[in-house]
């Protein structure tokens, strides 16, 4: 097990009680700062090479959301580390009773390719602040990205306390073999039931933030312009490779014609005639990727894009018309720059069709009545919804985030980091006098005394005074 | 075994209905189960008799009183808990509706234990009810005339296709965990959830699971000693010992062994009397097997009190175990049985350490006049919960979420925690299809300008 001699002594520093005092989680969270504002330009620089990516996606999506998660935490932090009082019964009015927020030990951080900053960044600025010790596994497909994390993190943080992990899936798979206090997975779902089953041999809990494929529904009544330009921008950022994009597009046969001209507009407004020449358009981070998604092109009817180009593993902003619900790109999540078009008949068709697949991480629904957004709403199931935008509830880290089902389990974002890496752990306090008023409980027993347990156990508030 | 995948899946297609939805539904449910207690009381403290050799009062207070009292709470808070909860937005969104939506998973399974066979099926079968899923209830089969009476009575006052009950051993539970649910909660050992969370694992069914362990009992020099042991022998052998959060073995200081001792000898006296096998209010060891598996652990160990057991009736006498070694066998499992070893440490720091080495219990126990040591105490260690100067009681309070951590479980239940932890929250955000100018910002072609803004 050539991972157990980094895990044990992580673990010996968590034992040592190093990472309980706020102050230092809080020198290590702004720390993390440091690594954000002084390595920014690698990072830039680092995720353009691995996935063509424009400095502008890269600010906006991973640095500027890293930056708000940490200023949120070190705001909050000591607000979130108190201990929680709570409503106690009566009998126990004068005892103290409270949540302890607690450490789990040692966490793994597995990151995936597609934001490879922010997707180990958020989650380990949450189990810092937790109190937690740390091992980051960033993604070997994400080459350059790794080589920095791996290089420059460790100068930053605490190297008794945190440690970055390099390798494949060999590696991975060896690493999973040790024990660890919480897991938090971001990927697949193939990949994410090797992890929860590796946890399973160590009752280690996780949170997997998985994927899907995300339904966009248009109806009849709304603005087509508006929602092609943010359709197309969920659909094209970070040339699709986004958890959350929307996967495919379900509208009716007319919408479909009126959004086809429309969604051309938006593309050619944000990428220019030929996106391959645009700074801000991204490519498939591998050679695997690129023809993979190359391949799902078959399906259907290119109306818009279609282009690829192997050598730069470029693939246009395409748009896929007559494609059928049995079609290769609607088996597999596409995270490429393809939006197909499936035509329904009407809304309850559309509710239909994403209620007979997989619990998707976001469903998208796009009208000017209220009425029918709330209706998708309500009808489906995901991990989060967006009403007439696409991607942006993300963005809010009073929203948890997270997928059901296939699409994953747990959350964060926000306070839900902090407490998604924390043991909620009940204490109460009683004292030792007032041994009478136990009387009750103890045997022998009597109907008297069931009667005087019985009263006894109600929750009240604390300002309430009621003895029936 | 075609059986589990078509009651799972009638449940599937009673929760795709949409009926269990409504909150109207569900508290209608609840009060049909609210009746379903007091209506049928008598039959479920025979079966809780007939299975441990529990009397009315015990029976009572242990299983049915938590079980009014969360049908109770939850029936009053479920709208507010149902509700919608708005958040906090940011400048982007300000104009938006953002929210957290509370939302069933769908199919859940709840495993029981055998120890407190009925509350241990009721109260999470409460929360899933509350959260609008459909549930499978599949109570121990230990347990068995508890067991065969959750199957005769739930069809009876609840829904039938949405609250299946299924019966059987450990085959059957096998099958069962081949199909997919949406959630599983298990009470039971540590060993059998680790086969639960592999058997979820296929499915990324999320679980929560109510473990075990050994949950230690520190007494410090600094105490009232009469009232400590009187709280720890009521603790520890209630239900002769089978109770989870039992305080598992003592930690003290070798200069108040003997005292420890006395003290819940006395106590022991006072509640059972001088014939503890006569008293109506002393449980038996649920079977042969578990019998055997405790009576083994008294083997080569000073027994400073009781000892005796009696294979026909499962009986296990309240045993004390003194200058019990660390590496001997009392202490290597979890005891769940009416055998209490005490191990002497010299200091709290001793103490801390000596949990700290082992595995997270599900509930940790000091007593101390020193608010300054109870207070080290909880912050130097990690367990599922605390009692200080007393024992069980956190589990009795509905406000603090009950569970386990590492080994002795994940997740948590009670009170609103059971609501929470069986449904999805769904984040929402409604924008608006207008006021498209906002969004210029964030489109191509980017800028340093736009990003400066």
């Amino acid at each position: 097990n050539p991972y157990a001699g980094l895990v044990s002594r992580l673990r010996a520093s968590w034992l040592s009680e190093k990472t309980r005092p706020m102050e230092y989680r809080m020198a290590q969270l702004e720390a993390l700062g440091h690594f954000l504002d002084e390595k920014k330009q690698d990072i830039v620089e680092a995720t353009a090479s691995d996935l063509g990516r424009a400095a502008f996606e890269t600010e906006l999506s991973e640095i500027l959301l890293c930056k708000n998660e940490l200023h949120e935490t070190l705001n909050n932090l000591s607000r979130w580390m108190k201990d929680e009082h709570v409503d106690r019964t009566l009998a126990m009015q004068l005892d103290s009773a409270f949540i302890r927020k607690d450490p789990y030990g040692v966490v793994l951080i597995i990151a995936p390719w597609n934001y490879p900053t922010s997707l180990f960044l958020a989650p380990l600025i949450g189990a810092i602040a937790a109190g937690n010790c740390v091992i980051i596994k960033p993604s070997e497909v994400s080459k350059k990205m790794e080589r920095l994390v791996a290089e420059a993190l460790p100068n930053y943080l605490d190297k008794d306390c945190f440690a970055v992990v390099t390798g494949g899936v060999q590696e991975t798979t060896r690493l999973l073999e040790n024990k660890f206090d919480y897991i938090f997975f971001t990927g697949i779902p193939p990949v994410g039931r090797i992890v929860m089953a590796a946890a399973a041999k160590h009752l280690t809990p996780v949170t997997l933030e998985l994927g899907g494929k995300n339904p966009c529904y248009v109806s009849d009544t709304c603005d087509v312009t508006n929602v092609a330009r943010r359709v197309a921008w969920g659909r094209f950022f970070n040339a699709g490779q986004t958890c959350v994009a929307p996967d495919y597009l379900l509208c009716t046969l007319e919408m479909q014609e009126k959004l086809i001209p429309a969604l051309q507009k938006a593309i050619k407004d944000f990428y220019g005639p030929n996106p391959q020449e645009s700074p801000d358009f991204g490519r498939m981070v591998s050679d695997k990727q690129f023809q993979r998604i190359r391949a799902l092109l078959g399906s259907g009817r290119v109306a818009i894009g279609g282009q690829t180009d192997e050598a730069e593993r470029y693939i246009a902003p395409t748009v896929l018309v007559e494609v059928q619900p049995s079609d290769p790109i609607m088996q597999e999540e596409i995270f490429g720059p393809v939006l197909p078009i499936v035509v329904v008949a009407n809304m309850n068709e559309a509710i239909d069709f994403i209620n007979s697949r997989e619990r998707p991480l976001a469903i998208y629904a796009f009208s000017s009545d209220d009425k029918v957004v709330n209706q998708v709403l309500e009808r489906t199931s995901s991990g989060g919804f967006c009403g007439n935008d696409t991607l942006m509830h993300m963005t809010l880290s009073s929203l948890p985030f997270g997928g059901i089902g296939n699409s994953g389990l747990g959350m964060y974002h926000g306070k839900f980091s902090f407490d998604t890496f924390s043991h909620r752990r009940g204490c109460l306090k009683r004292g030792m006098g007032r041994e009478p008023l136990n009387g009750p409980r103890y045997p022998p027993y009597s109907q008297q005394k069931l009667g005087v347990v019985r009263a006894a156990s109600r929750v009240t508030r604390p300002d309430a005074c009621t003895l029936l | 075994m075609d059986k589990m995948r078509q009651v799972v899946e009638r449940a599937r297609a009673a929760f795709n209905s949409g009926r269990s939805r409504s909150l109207e539904f569900r508290i209608q449910q609840l009060k049909a189960l609210e009746r379903m207690v007091n209506e049928r009381e008598k039959e479920i403290l025979a079966a809780l008799k007939a299975d441990l050799h529990k009397c009315g009062h015990s029976a009572y207070s242990q299983e049915i009183i938590g079980i009014l009292g969360e049908l109770a709470l939850t029936m009053e808070k479920l709208p507010s808990w149902a509700a919608p909860q708005p958040v906090k937005r940011n400048l982007l969104t300000m104009r938006d509706e953002a929210y957290i939506g509370y939302e069933p998973l769908g199919v859940v399974l709840i495993i029981g234990a055998w120890n407190y066979p009925f509350v241990l099926v009721m109260q999470p079968l409460i929360g899933a009810i509350a959260a609008g899923n459909a549930v499978v209830v599949k109570p121990s089969e230990v347990s068995e005339n508890t067991a065969r009476l959750v199957a005769e009575l739930l069809p009876q006052y609840l829904d039938k296709d949405l609250y299946p009950v299924v019966t059987g051993g450990v085959p059957e539970t096998t099958e069962l965990l081949t199909q997919r649910f949406d959630h599983i909660l298990y009470t039971g050992n540590t060993a059998v959830g680790k086969i639960v969370m592999a058997a979820a694992a296929k499915h990324l069914t999320p679980v929560t699971l109510e473990l075990g362990g050994k949950s230690p009992c520190y007494i410090d020099k600094d105490c009232d000693l009469t009232v400590a042991c009187r709280r720890i022998t009521w603790g520890k052998y209630m239900n002769c010992g089978q109770t989870c959060i039992a305080p598992d073995y003592i930690l003290c200081d070798p200069s108040i062994q003997s005292k420890v001792v006395e003290n819940i000898k006395e106590t022991l006296k006072e509640f059972y009397g001088e014939d503890v096998k006569s008293s109506p209010d002393y449980e038996r060891i649920v079977n042969k097997r578990h019998f055997n598996r405790v009576k083994n652990l008294l083997e080569g160990q000073k027994i400073a009190h009781g000892g005796e057991t009696d294979e026909a009736s499962c009986f296990i006498a309240p045993t004390i175990l003194t200058d019990v070694s660390p590496e001997s066998k009392v202490m290597e499992e979890e005891i769940f049985g009416p055998v209490l070893p005490i191990v002497t440490v010299k200091s709290v720091e001793e103490a801390i350490e000596f949990i700290n080495l082992r595995e997270k219990p599900l509930a940790l126990y000091v007593f101390s006049n020193n608010k300054q040591l109870i207070k080290r105490v909880i912050s130097q260690t990690t367990s599922g919960g605390v009692t200080g100067n007393d024992v069980i009681m956190h589990f009795f309070l509905s406000t603090l979420p009950f569970g386990g951590v590492g080994h002795s479980g994940m997740g948590a239940y009670h009170g609103k925690y059971s609501f929470e932890t069986f449904s999805h929250r769904r984040a929402c955000l409604i924008k608006d299809l207008r006021m498209e100018s906002a969004n210029k910002m964030r489109y191509p072609p980017g800028s340093q300008k736009k990003l400066d803004w």
